[in-house]
């Protein structure tokens, strides 16, 4: 690879450097969506999520109450604030305070005078004691306090994601989608791939043009005829008019693709296996598939993720019904319909969805390298 | 086995004429090979006896059969690619069955031949490889194994050994001839190389620019070349050409060239006054103590021979002389030139005269 930056060590760096910096960059949000994704709401909207890992700085409001026991100069009540009520979580405390206009006034270990007379003292570590000349009431004394709150990591979301109802039937509806999705493209664009690179026949010229002016069609253009096509023909919205209609818009750049590969097949073995007695047929699964394994393998990875990914079509095409919903209608009209809020939630359906595509990648990403043709020609 | 006829055949791409005509006949058995320089038209030849390329005009048969509008896996042939054109997906094994699997020949006739032609090729212990990972001369047998498995009437090569080292097309060339003998297959061989045809070939197809030159056993072709580019095509070094008239001079014949060399004559009955090419192999001439006069240009001792570069005015002559010869620049030196050798070619022509 290093011949590809160039030989001077400079260079070299330069590009390393540019690399680290975009790899990066593109990671940075991804990181945050998955430290999010096991935060719950509080923690989120408390503190940004790359201060999640250390300790955060939290208010409580609670009231001592209790059994103060009598002495010769009062009441004397103590105890420990992690026992109070609303007190969960609260780790160190830091300051307290009696009154809501100054509820972290006072440092921790200090003494403060509370307003019906008599004094509190709250320590750092919890216990306080509070002399009162009088039997405290039931309702008991109000108390503010600032407590650091350790980095708290929770699975609720991905809980609450994976178990909210109809998840599961939404993950089965998006596989129904994307492999028919992907796997019809392939094979119709395989065989008219070949045809245009390797047979003779009038008209193939045209046809390519007509193949790259399609890839420029935005879709949206053809949502609206195609949906009425199916439903004079009787598909309606269903698992097969979705199926049909990602074929179409799949296929410009699958031909465009796997065409382009094939014509750049050395055209010697094309003709050996002429030569050699081969037909059209057996040349295409013989030679030509084989061969184009890692075209064939790119573009599924392209369709794979583009379908699994997209929200339009499948709103188009599928029908509206909550049992036919796929992922990205489940996120996108349940999840964040109702809770578009809460950033954790959103930020797990955003993981749990993109799971399935990076494990495709990761599968195929090897047969990407195209190295099969090595000696085979000279 | 069978002889092939290429009768009057001509291609065009669209109004572009690029094969006028051309006639050749092989026999049965023989080894003919085409040769000529890039962009004679070679290749395309041997695509349409293959089948790879349609035909204009003419008639092209195998055996007795008129095979025009023959696809190529029925006109009974086998080709050697000058790429290989070994399938990368599959081992030596399956690159050499792949036609007989074709054919749809039964599993245990696939294994006995493959297993043979490997034997014949010394390519037994590569079955299991892949093309990747054998040297260029093994792949290289792979391809004719390949061909031979199918037992065809016709070998066609494409210029097989021009992506080989010097060294190794020599070995291959000595092994294809070999396979020849052993065969008796016909073979129609295409190269650009004159030294590959003059070897190997029993009957040579000169060609330039879609046309036919001539035809001919290799010998024959050096001993009688029909025209001037022939006669610089074929025998290396290359013939040398002198531009001049046929003159009287003294009793004797002889040829003046237009800077004033003196170079004698064969028996002709050319007259005289005719505007000639004089033709002279560089073998052919000798270095004599009386001859022609000439000044030594460069001198290149390779060894076995020593050739020297002389010239007469604006005449230079080429001469592969087997004595060891030393001679300092512009020194005279005297050329001696054995009528017998000696080519006459007309000038406006270019043709034998």
């Amino acid at each position: 690879m290093e011949h590809i930056a160039g030989h001077k060590p400079a260079l070299t760096w330069i590009v390393r450097i540019c690399v680290t910096i975009l790899v990066v960059l593109w990671l940075i949000p991804t990181v945050g969506l998955l430290v999010s994704s096991f935060r719950d709401r509080d923690d989120i909207s408390a503190s940004p999520w790359w201060q999640a890992p250390f300790p955060a700085e939290q208010t409580f409001a609670t009231r001592i109450a209790g059994d103060a026991v009598q002495q010769a100069d009062g009441y004397l009540l103590t105890g420990d604030i992690h026992d109070l009520p609303e007190a969960n979580g609260a780790g160190r405390i830091t300051a307290f305070g009696v009154s809501r206009s100054a509820p972290t006034g006072i440092a921790a270990g200090d003494t403060t005078d509370l307003p019906k007379g008599g004094t509190l003292t709250v320590h750092p570590d919890g216990s306080f004691e509070m002399l009162t000349p009088e039997a405290p009431d039931a309702k008991g004394q109000r108390l503010y306090f600032a407590a650091e709150v350790p980095p708290e990591f929770t699975t609720a979301n991905y809980e609450s994601v994976l178990y909210a109802n109809g998840m599961a039937q939404a993950f089965i509806n998006t596989f129904t989608v994307t492999i028919p999705a992907t796997i019809i493209p392939i094979l119709i664009a395989a065989f008219a791939a070949y045809a245009l690179a390797w047979m003779e026949f009038p008209g193939r010229g045209l046809i390519i043009a007509g193949i790259v002016g399609l890839l420029v069609v935005p879709l949206q253009l053809a949502l609206v005829p195609l949906l009425r096509l199916h439903n004079d023909i009787g598909i309606g919205q269903s698992f097969v008019g979705i199926w049909l209609a990602h074929t179409g818009f799949g296929l410009p750049l699958a031909i465009y693709l796997l065409r382009n590969y094939m014509a750049g097949l050395p055209k010697d073995i094309i003709e050996g296996a002429k030569v050699d007695g081969a037909t059209d047929f057996q040349i295409f699964t013989r030679i030509i598939l084989p061969l184009s394994f890692p075209a064939l393998a790119s573009f599924a990875i392209f369709q794979f993720l583009w379908t699994w990914n997209d929200l339009l079509v499948a709103k188009v095409f599928l029908p509206s019904d909550s049992e036919s919903w796929v992922m990205t209608r489940k996120i996108a009209d349940d999840l964040l319909g109702s809770r578009g809020g809460d950033w954790g939630i959103l930020a797990t359906a955003a993981f749990v969805s993109i799971a399935v595509p990076i494990a495709v990648f990761f599968l195929m990403q090897r047969y990407l390298v195209r190295g099969l043709l090595a000696g085979s020609v000279k | 086995m069978a002889q092939v006829k290429i009768d009057n055949v001509i291609k065009r791409y669209g109004s572009l004429q690029v094969m006028h005509g051309v006639n050749v006949d092989i026999n049965d058995g023989e080894f003919v090979v085409l040769v000529g320089p890039s962009g004679c038209g070679k290749s395309t030849l041997l695509r349409m006896l293959a089948g790879l390329e349609e035909i204009s005009d003419g008639t092209i048969s195998i055996g007795k059969r008129v095979v025009n509008n023959v696809p190529p896996k029925e006109r009974d042939i086998a080709m050697v690619f000058q790429s290989y054109a070994l399938y990368p997906h599959k081992t030596v094994y399956d690159n050499i069955g792949f036609p007989l699997k074709m054919a749809k020949r039964p599993q245990d006739e696939i294994d006995q031949k493959v297993r043979g032609a490997a034997d014949i090729l010394d390519l037994t212990k590569y079955l299991k490889r892949y093309p990747k990972e054998l040297s260029g001369g093994q792949r290289q047998r792979v391809a004719m194994g390949r061909a031979i498995v199918r037992d065809p009437q016709v070998f066609l090569f494409d210029e097989p050994l021009s992506n080989l080292d010097a060294k190794l097309r020599v070995t291959m060339r000595v092994e294809i001839k070999e396979l020849h003998q052993r065969l008796g297959t016909t073979i129609v061989y295409v190269t650009h190389d004159q030294i590959e045809a003059m070897t190997m070939a029993d009957k040579i197809v000169v060609m330039r620019d879609g046309r036919v030159e001539q035809i001919g056993a290799p010998l024959d072709l050096y001993d009688n070349p029909a025209n001037v580019f022939v006669a610089g095509f074929i025998g290396s070094p290359s013939m040398n050409f002198i531009h001049g008239t046929i003159v009287t001079e003294g009793g004797l014949r002889q040829f003046r060239s237009d800077s004033g060399l003196m170079l004698p004559l064969p028996h002709t009955s050319v007259p005289d006054g005719t505007k000639v090419t004089y033709g002279i192999r560089p073998e052919h001439i000798s270095i004599a103590d009386h001859g022609v006069p000439l000044r030594v240009v460069v001198v290149e001792p390779t060894g076995s021979e020593t050739q020297v570069f002389a010239k007469h005015g604006s005449d230079f002559i080429d001469a592969m002389v087997k004595d060891r010869f030393k001679a300092a620049p512009n020194a005279e030196v005297h050329f001696a030139i054995d009528p017998a050798n000696v080519h006459l070619f007309d000038r406006v022509s270019e043709q034998r005269l």
